[in-house]
């Protein structure tokens, strides 16, 4: 039994008005997290909290196309190595793991290392969204289905 | 004795909400409420380091431009903070894997209550 | 092997079962036949990964890396060092067969989960080897969380018990590490530092302060409750009893060790200049504990009428001997302790593997119904169980003999007359419910028309090979232990010292 969407009409509207200010916010609070409040997992936790804030509002069975839950294990999956691959990439160029000093971004030592935690965020933000947002939905089912899942 | 509330205000919180987390964990029959229990005493615990990170009239550890030479008495340490995102990560984890059981739980028993699922057993 | 390869060997071995376990879920999505195959190449890799970084350290001495290019004590450093680096090798070793054993019954007591199984149980294996080598305390809390919550999913997987049992570990792991964190709190506000050999130095200076010492307590009855320590392992016999074979098999022999190495770097390492290895109360605490756990292990192993839960009731008793160990103080014992370490998880990981093999071909490991018939059908693997049970008990030459001789030296080097007295009864009462068991298989003749079920034969061979595999290794490590000894365990005593 799937969720259905809300019958109250300002829920609907007011949802699909403030989920892309919440994913718009996320982003900021990404591309600040490593000079100031913020970072990855909150980021990551934003956009999921928007993914959910939708679910909630507009039900599942208009929701799941835009992200399902296959989708969201393989972005969890992915988000995770996109940051071991950041890291690892620090072997290629003669520094130990998550050395980004040692990756050629740019001339100055501190902002190669800022580009490095940069992408290391965005990888952890994708992994966090997409895992709180299949978690959501595995949890969200009704009890006593008991259906197979092949994901995590 | 009021003096000492009144200056270590925030450690006796903490003192109080382990108690309470343990209270849940320990004297309630429900598995949720045990859960929530323990997620006090993971919340408790991560404010207990928030607090070690404090230093008297400093300010927030981000350094103006141009600003040098840099004093550390002038910033609140950092590095509590940093490590406690990880430790906030892994409250979340802990609370999804038991949010997950209890949902096997519940199927399989059909109540979260321990001693009507301890009858059963 | 390229020699600038095997200096990133600590990380990339850790990075191998992380990034292996995420590939698990991506893969295993388009083809579930693909987790296990995958999972066992990742972890036969890591094994000869860490058998070249073994011989590596072994010839060049300890590595220190620093993660991130920022120098101990700011940054985190992974310590690979000939204990770290063995312990490493014994992890992936052990891990290796059984996942090889995991391929034909995680498909039938799990079906349609074995994707999920195996990604958690790379993270699982990922998070031991960090335990293992990491140097930071913090990075030790995160690693040991890891190891933690896979051990609960996987635990949570099984019988209609298993998530019961499983959320009851969850709420008692989860204060451990909450302890822990609260210790290491109180810690680093006196001393300022987190890495361990930087926490050795100043810790002299700070050791006789209140919040250092009750913050050390916090941390040790964490770590306790992690190792499953008595009186702190009421989880233990339910998790492992409610678990599907092959994870209680991975975590059994391995989950409880690497909490008690932790304690051993810990007492060893980090308070020895302080505190003195040995010395009261600290030591003589773990080391009663060990053997109230022993005593208590043993004595409630021998009620049990189900093999699994004999099992791990006889764990409880095992990890008992490790703690008693550490907590001697002595050269023998910490030698016994490691030795045990490694004997321990070899003798574990057989009986779980034969608990397995026959609860798939027999039905049941019930221990009353069991008879001749089994030894019939499965002549192999009830002769590893003999080899795996003669080794619990300790008698020579199986490997079991020689780490409990070295304990009972090393409670004779210290004078505490009541732990050998507790090493020698337990060591009756192990005699007593293995006995019982052989009785059954050996001699008590089949009932008649017993199987209503059509006997299926001895256990394939990716089962029976895994387990032919340690019972002959109990056998080699009994006979090369002196080699083990002198080679891997005498220098961690002189770097101690």
């Amino acid at each position: 039994m799937m969720r259905s969407a809300s019958s109250n009409l300002i829920v609907r509207v007011t949802a699909r008005f403030v989920a892309p200010v919440i994913q718009i916010f996320a982003l900021y609070v990404l591309f600040h997290g490593h000079y100031s409040p913020g970072g990855g997992f909150q980021g990551g936790v934003m956009i999921a909290a928007s993914i959910i804030l939708l679910r909630l509002a507009l039900g599942n069975r208009e929701t799941r196309p835009l992200i399902s839950t296959a989708v969201a294990t393989r972005g969890a999956a992915l988000g995770a190595l996109i940051f071991l691959a950041v890291g690892a990439l620090a072997f290629r160029y003669g520094g130990e793991f998550l050395d980004y000093g040692m990756i050629p971004f740019s001339d100055d030592e501190s902002m190669r290392r800022s580009h490095g935690i940069l992408l290391i965020e965005v990888g952890v933000a994708l992994a966090c969204a997409c895992a709180l947002t299949a978690v959501y939905d595995d949890l969200g089912e009704a009890p006593g289905r008991g259906e197979e899942r092949s994901g995590d | 004795m009021i003096d000492f509330f009144a200056e270590h205000y925030s450690h006796v919180c903490i003192v109080v909400l382990i108690g309470v987390g343990f209270f849940g964990m320990v004297g309630k029959r429900n598995l949720v409420k045990k859960l929530i229990g323990m997620s006090v005493l993971q919340s408790a615990i991560i404010l207990f380091w928030l607090v070690a990170a404090f230093k008297e009239d400093a300010t927030i550890p981000i350094v103006k431009d141009g600003v040098s030479p840099i004093v550390p008495e002038e910033y609140v340490n950092p590095l509590p903070h940093a490590l406690m995102l990880t430790a906030i990560v892994v409250a979340v984890v802990t609370s999804g894997v038991a949010i997950a059981l209890l949902v096997k739980i519940y199927r399989n028993y059909g109540t979260l209550e321990e001693d009507q699922i301890l009858e059963q057993l | 092997m390229r020699p600038d390869l095997l200096n990133h060997a600590p990380i990339l071995i850790i990075l191998l079962f992380l990034g292996g376990a995420m590939v698990a879920v991506l893969a295993g999505l388009l083809q579930r036949r693909l987790a296990q195959p995958w999972a066992v190449g990742i972890t036969g890799s890591a094994t000869l990964l860490s058998l070249f970084g073994l011989a590596r350290v072994l010839q060049e001495g300890a590595l220190r890396y620093q993660l991130g290019g920022w120098r101990a004590p700011i940054g985190i450093e992974l310590i690979y060092d000939p204990l770290s680096a063995f312990l490493v090798v014994v992890i992936c070793a052990v891990s290796l067969l059984v996942l090889i054993h995991g391929r034909r019954i995680v498909p039938e007591e799990i079906p349609g989960r074995e994707v999920p199984f195996f990604a958690v149980a790379l993270m699982l294996i990922g998070g031991l080897c960090g335990i293992v080598l990491t140097g930071d305390l913090f990075n030790l809390y995160v690693f040991i969380e890891i190891v933690s919550l896979s051990s609960y999913a996987l635990l949570g997987i099984g019988t209609k018990r298993s998530p019961l049992s499983a959320f009851r570990y969850l709420v008692m792991g989860t204060t451990a590490g909450s302890f822990y964190l609260l210790g290491l709190a109180l810690i680093f506000m006196r001393t300022g530092t987190l890495n361990m050999t930087d926490l050795a130095e100043i810790l002299p200076f700070v050791s006789g302060q209140v919040p250092v010492l009750v913050g050390l307590a916090f941390i040790l009855v964490g770590l306790s409750l992690k190792a499953a320590i008595f009186p702190l392992h009421g989880w233990l016999p339910d998790a492992y009893t409610d678990g599907c074979s092959t994870a209680t098999a991975l975590i059994a022999p391995l989950g409880t060790k690497t909490a008690l190495y932790a304690i051993l770097r810990f007492v060893f390492f980090v308070l020895a200049p302080a505190y003195g290895a040995g010395a009261a109360p600290i030591g003589t605490i773990v080391a009663y504990a060990g053997a109230a756990a022993i005593v208590w292990g043993s004595f409630m192993a021998m009620s049990q009428k189900e093999l699994k839960r004999m099992l791990a009731y006889s764990s409880v008793a095992q990890v008992g001997y490790i703690a008693l160990g550490i907590g001697l103080g002595s050269r023998y014992g910490l030698i016994g302790a490691v030795l045990h370490i490694l004997n321990h998880a070899c003798m574990k990981a057989c009986l779980f593997l034969v608990t397995g093999n026959l609860r798939r071909n027999v039905g049941h490991s019930y221990l009353p119904n069991l008879d001749a018939s089994v030894r019939r059908e499965m002549p192999w693997s009830m002769a590893a169980f003999c080899v795996a049970a003669i080794s619990m008990i300790g008698l020579p030459p199986t490997a079991g003999f020689f780490s409990k001789w070295y304990l009972a030296l090393g409670t004779v080097e210290a004078g505490q007359w009541p732990l050998l007295v507790a090493l020698l009864v337990s060591t009756l009462l192990n005699g007593v419910y293995f006995f019982r068991i052989f009785e059954q298989v050996y001699l008590k003749p089949a009932r008649e028309g017993a199987s209503g079920r059509e006997a299926r034969g001895e256990a394939p061979l990716s089962m029976l090979v895994p387990t032919l595999i340690f019972a002959v290794l109990l056998l080699i490590l009994g006979i090369g232990n002196v080699y083990i000894v002198t080679t891997f365990l005498e220098p961690i005593w002189a770097g101690v010292l």
